[in-house]
């Protein structure tokens, strides 16, 4: 099945484009600085994980990326174009918890949501859509579940809805926003799976992370981030001690603290 | 036999009926979306909104004309919502501080308006204060076409949008990651909620207007799993709600009409909550009860050596 066929737009040439550039983004809610000045280059085909302490700013950093929250300054770029303009490359997975799960809809209802962007407006999903829908649902291994009201999924398996709704958006470039936390072993490797046959398609993913210990195995790209960007670049270069206490700053020092504290007594 | 000849040939139990029932279908879905929103409580402030702008639109005109005073009643309305969402967004309130802030402060504004004409002497005033209770009975011919038309242009909104609202009301975020303008589909949906009170407002009145936005939604949601048939279930009841409350206050007793329809759509909020199938309290109850039989009859599962330790 050939999908990039319904694609309204052609892809942008990917080799020699960044997936994503970020120019001194600056996010603030009211006064307090979000983000600050980042600069960002992601190159394309890879798999990135955006990884820093709560409150770092990491998910405001997708949906500025996504033009989803109004940025303070700065400029973003997917595929040398802004946001709005690439919509049809872009995936995105929100955090689990931002939506009702008590919502009077089917999981194959909420996948097929991922073809509205294709749709556009007043066009009903069809019995194409639904295919599309229900393929996707396979491929997170959730076909069993497509009738099934989304509350009473696990969440785990709410999970594998939402990257399945993704999926069917059939994009160049994914945003995933805390796709591991609270799942199961299950749904762990399945998503894991789903990573690396994303990336033998070529396509760029962009993961905000939170275990420091899964995320080498991952992931090959790297993003630390505590409101201003402390390193990015390949994952094994970027990922050390020195960098991570940076990111982490404050809490690595309480740590060390403990340790003295309980080494002299 | 007698109440079918009297719902077709009696002018005003036709027309109070008619309105009623379209008051029913429309705030039923439109105020569907507002509970799964988690905005039960919008069609309350919009409804006590409205009441300046019934005095305002009153004093402008010196016209009792339901059209104009609805108008009014619109743009009040409106306006308080659109400062709602703007107050949310831009400070630290709650959605439900807001919500309460705005709806006290925009009755407080109507009732203080209220009392200044009706100490007017003017003698057009007469009967303005309906409005906060309703009079179903003032409904003529007139009235209830125009609700026809406005409830229709709602609903078309609906049906032609009808994917994009579901969007929105589930995972706005996602909605406004693929492009759609999910601010303009808010506003909306909000003003389509207006609508539904204007019809409202000659029926039921500024203050039990909450009840038939919240009532058939909340009732709908506990028989059903599916978004589509939740609206129509809802636009159903609401229907039924409002014509028989109707049929009760004009037959059989010198009732008002707006409390009539209220407590007929409370019956079926009971009922649905008691006994809907897959959500309803008392089938829940019994599955419940013979799980636990079942239970006791066939003994614990076995559990594993290792597992007790």
């Amino acid at each position: 099945m050939n999908l990039t066929l319904s694609r309204p737009s052609p892809p942008v040439i990917r080799d020699e484009t960044a997936a994503v550039t970020v120019h001194d983004l600056t996010v603030a809610y009211r006064d307090a600085p979000v983000l600050w000045d980042v600069d960002l280059t992601i190159p394309t085909g890879t798999l990135t994980a955006v990884i820093g302490p709560n409150g770092a700013g990491k998910s405001t950093m997708l949906k500025a990326i996504l033009g989803l929250v109004p940025v303070a300054a700065g400029t973003v770029e997917i595929f040398g174009h802004t946001s709005a303009k690439q919509r049809q490359l872009v995936g995105y997975v929100p955090q689990r918890g931002s939506v009702d799960w008590n919502f009077p809809t089917s999981a194959l209802d909420v996948v097929t949501m991922g073809t509205y962007g294709q749709l556009g407006w007043f066009r009903r999903p069809g019995k194409a859509e639904h295919e599309r829908a229900m393929h996707s649902l396979e491929q997170v291994g959730m076909a069993d579940f497509a009738h099934r009201q989304i509350s009473q999924l696990s969440g785990g398996q709410q999970q594998r809805v939402f990257l399945a709704r993704a999926l069917v958006q059939d994009a160049e470039l994914y945003f995933m926003d805390e796709p591991f936390v609270g799942v199961d072993a299950q749904t762990e490797r399945a998503i894991v799976t789903l990573l690396q046959t994303l990336r033998s398609q070529g396509k760029t993913v962009i993961c905000v992370h939170h275990d420091l210990e899964s995320a080498p195995e991952y992931f090959d790209w790297l993003v630390l981030l505590n409101v201003r960007k402390i390193a990015s670049g390949p994952f094994r270069e970027i990922f050390t001690a020195d960098n991570l206490a940076k990111t982490y700053g404050g809490n690595t020092n309480l740590l060390k603290l403990r340790e003295h504290e309980a080494t002299a007594q | 036999m007698s109440l079918l000849h009297d719902l077709i040939f009696d002018y005003t139990l036709r027309n109070v009926a008619l309105g009623a029932m379209l008051l029913g279908i429309v705030s039923g879905v439109l105020g569907s979306f507002a509970v799964l929103r988690r905005q039960g409580l919008l069609g309350d402030t919009l409804s006590h909104a409205a009441l300046p702008g019934i005095c305002v639109a009153f004093m402008l005109t010196n016209s009792r004309s339901p059209i104009i005073l609805l108008i009014g009643a619109g743009i009040a309305g409106w306006l308080g919502t659109m400062l709602l969402l703007r107050v949310v967004r831009d400070t630290k309130l709650t959605e439900d501080t807001t919500l309460g802030v705005i709806l006290s402060v925009f009755f407080g504004v109507g009732i203080l308006l209220l009392t200044y004409i009706q100490q007017q002497n003017n003698a057009n005033q007469a009967g303005l204060d309906r409005y906060l209770f309703g009079q179903a009975a003032s409904l003529v011919a007139r009235n209830v076409v125009t609700f026809a038309i406005l409830g229709a242009l709602a609903l078309a909104i609906v049906v032609a949008c009808y994917k994009e609202f579901k969007l929105l009301s589930f995972d706005p975020l996602f909605a406004a990651s693929i492009g759609l303008p999910t601010r303009g589909l808010d506003i909306l949906l909000t003003s389509l909620l207006v609508v539904a009170v204007m019809i409202g407002l000659q029926t039921v009145g500024v203050v039990l207007m909450a009840a038939m936005v919240i009532g058939p939604g909340a009732a709908a949601r506990q028989w059903t799993n599916h978004l589509h048939i939740m609206l129509v279930l809802a636009a159903c009841f609401g229907a039924v709600a409002g014509v028989s409350g109707a049929v009760i206050s004009v037959q059989a007793s010198r009732l008002p009409t707006g409390p009539m329809i209220v407590l007929a759509l409370t019956i079926i909020v009971l009922i649905s909550i008691l006994f809907a199938p897959t959500h309803g309290l008392v089938p829940d109850r019994v599955r419940r009860r013979r799980q636990r039989r079942n239970l006791h009859a066939n003994g614990l599962p076995a559990v594993a050596p290792e597992a007790q330790g």
